[in-house]
């Protein structure tokens, strides 16, 4: 039995859409390797987020329990290797996600199977399937093979359609059997990030601000906000304490690939274009003409973003 | 009560190297390439050594490779680590052999943290960490930051992010997560892999460049270890990535909003 595992995410009881990207390339696994979808949700008070997993021919996994409310790594890995067994899969991923990295590795070495994270593509052919990921951040693509019997991997989202509707699938609960007072981890505070903005991953147009912005972000929101956009950093930015850690967008922050995406005063260091190359429309502002982020753009402006960018969101609103 | 923390130093090409792929896709053209220690890893020492300085203690700092990667081990020395463990191991790796050698290194030290950089740059893999976690059965806190920013003033004083409790039974770790930070606590011994914003790491000094090379750097034979040495995860070719081509230059905000309506309709 060669059976596909996607553990799914959710947060405050939602499903991640970033977990939609993952059972798509779930779907392409098992269309490859002929074996069952099954999909697994663990936490705790999430049966609203099951229903969203249900309909995409995958059969649902309900993990629910107290000790799996905040996403701890030590309890959900072993839950996750049970489920593993339980429908027989020897594929076993997830999306790239902060928890989806936290957490596949340590159920990865539970179950002895070597792992392949952010994976791009799939190559190889038929069953045998090579895994194609980003290595040097991202200025190499690696195609890996995974030897042992159990192969566990987290994929980009941006890289991966979203799951194809299919069969309603039957949702299981399963039986969790956590000892909660012998984990060693807690959960002691969630500072959430409120924004009433989209998450920068999911969201449609994307505008960020660098070192150009001196420290000021007000004209990068203000052109997010006519946009209905997220707003992202650059690394220098979020460095300099300029702009919230989830901001990040680049190898070691965040990697988006929205319609649109607007770097302002980012002078477009590979570790940032490896975040945001996969935007479908890329538009620069800089005031430094041989800025490298103008031979990744689409349409490159040499002017200042404190001109810029109003008189765009001017524009925007103008047109409405 | 003093600490005592094992610590990685990996030695990885040079992140402001240009990185080319071989024309048959064998591996990367090494020449001209300079190597250092894994900027992750250098986070990872700076925070071991702060916990030191707080608590008390001894920094062993440990990798796994060739000859060559004595140099970082002895770059982590000179900043301040106590003594050195080098696994020599001349092969490809994967989580799997990393986490088993580094199992049997924390096996014999028995440190009470084990600190690792979140992925090192080289093959961005993210696993070493919660591998080696789940092999010795301790809990783990990936990706460590801190509430404060790089320029605050818990920074300005150099005080540790990871915040070890009296009696050094537990510590708490602020890591950043999907949608904000999450503060975890974790029982003692436990790994924690260390993100870009927990702290920034000291430079070596030359007194410390001068001690450093007194310091025991002891060899261990991977072979020795009984330790599986094959990977199971191999790479089998590489390739640059597809190259995004420059568009054009427009000449104001008007060009641009009718390129952005018109052509690319995307507003």
């Amino acid at each position: 039995m060669s059976n596909v595992l996607i553990v799914a995410e959710q947060f405050d009881g939602k499903l991640r859409k970033a977990s939609l990207h993952a059972l798509g390339a779930g779907q392409q696994l098992a269309a490859r390797t002929g074996g069952a979808l099954h999909v697994a949700l663990l936490g705790h008070g999430i049966a609203e987020a099951a229903r969203g997993l249900a309909g995409f021919g995958a059969t649902v996994h309900v993990a629910d329990h107290p000790a799996l409310a905040h996403g701890l790594a030590e309890a959900a890995a072993p839950v996750v290797v049970q489920i593993a067994r339980d429908c027989g899969a020897t594929l076993v991923g997830a999306a790239a996600t902060a928890a989806g990295k936290d957490l596949l590795p340590r159920a990865a070495a539970l179950l002895g199977a070597g792992m392949a994270t952010e994976v791009l593509g799939l190559g190889g052919a038929g069953p045998a399937i090579l895994f194609r990921r980003p290595m040097w951040a991202g200025n190499v693509v690696a195609e890996v093979e995974i030897t042992t019997p159990v192969k566990v991997f987290t994929v980009r989202p941006t890289e991966f359609a979203p799951a194809a509707a299919g069969a309603a699938g039957e949702v299981r609960a399963v039986a969790v059997g956590i000892d909660a007072a012998a984990l060693r981890t807690r959960s002691v505070d969630f500072q959430v990030v409120k924004s009433e903005r989209p998450e920068l991953t999911e969201a449609r147009v994307v505008v960020s601000g660098g070192r150009g912005t001196k420290g000021d972000f007000k004209a990068v929101e203000a052109l997010a906000d006519a946009l209905g956009g997220a707003v992202g950093a650059s690394r220098a930015a979020v460095d300099a304490g300029w702009a919230p850690n989830d901001w990040q967008v680049g190898q070691t922050g965040k990697v988006v690939a929205p319609e649109l995406y607007v770097a302002a005063g980012i002078s477009g260091a590979i570790q940032h274009v490896a975040g945001m190359k996969g935007s479908r429309v890329i538009v620069a502002v800089n005031k430094d003409p041989e800025a490298p982020i103008f031979q990744v753009a689409d349409y490159g402006l040499v002017a200042d973003l404190f001109q810029v960018l109003p008189a765009l969101a001017e524009r925007v609103k103008a047109s409405r | 009560m003093p600490l005592k923390i094992l610590v990685t130093a990996k030695r990885v090409e040079d992140p402001e190297s240009k990185i080319r792929v071989k024309p048959d896709g064998s591996g990367i053209v090494t020449d001209g390439v300079n190597y250092k220690m894994n900027p992750f890893d250098e986070i990872a020492v700076e925070e071991a050594l702060r916990l030191r300085e707080a608590h008390g203690g001894e920094v062993v700092v440990a990798a796994i490779g060739g000859e060559k990667q004595q140099t970082e081990l002895r770059a982590a020395l000179a900043m301040g680590a106590d003594r050195a463990i080098l696994v020599r191991h001349d092969g490809p790796l994967d989580a799997l052999v990393v986490s088993a050698l580094l199992a049997k290194v924390c096996e014999q030290e028995r440190p009470d943290l084990a600190l690792l950089g979140k992925q090192s740059i080289d093959d961005d893999q993210n696993q070493a960490g919660q591998y080696l976690a789940a092999r010795l059965g301790w809990p783990q806190a990936t990706f460590a930051s801190k509430s404060e920013s790089l320029e605050s003033e818990a920074e300005q004083k150099k005080l540790p992010g990871v915040v070890v409790a009296a009696g050094g039974k537990s510590a708490r770790v602020v890591r950043e997560a999907d949608g904000g930070l999450q503060t975890l606590e974790v029982q003692l011994p436990a790994v924690v892999t260390v993100d870009l914003r927990l702290n920034k790491p000291r430079f070596a000094s030359l007194p410390g460049i001068m001690k450093a090379k007194k310091k025991e750097l002891k060899e261990l034979a991977a072979a020795s270890l009984g330790v599986d040495l094959a990977p199971a995860v191999v790479v089998r070719s590489l390739a640059e990535p597809p190259r995004r081509k420059g568009g054009v230059k427009v000449a104001d905000v008007d060009e641009l909003w009718k390129k952005l309506h018109e052509e690319a309709k995307v507003l």
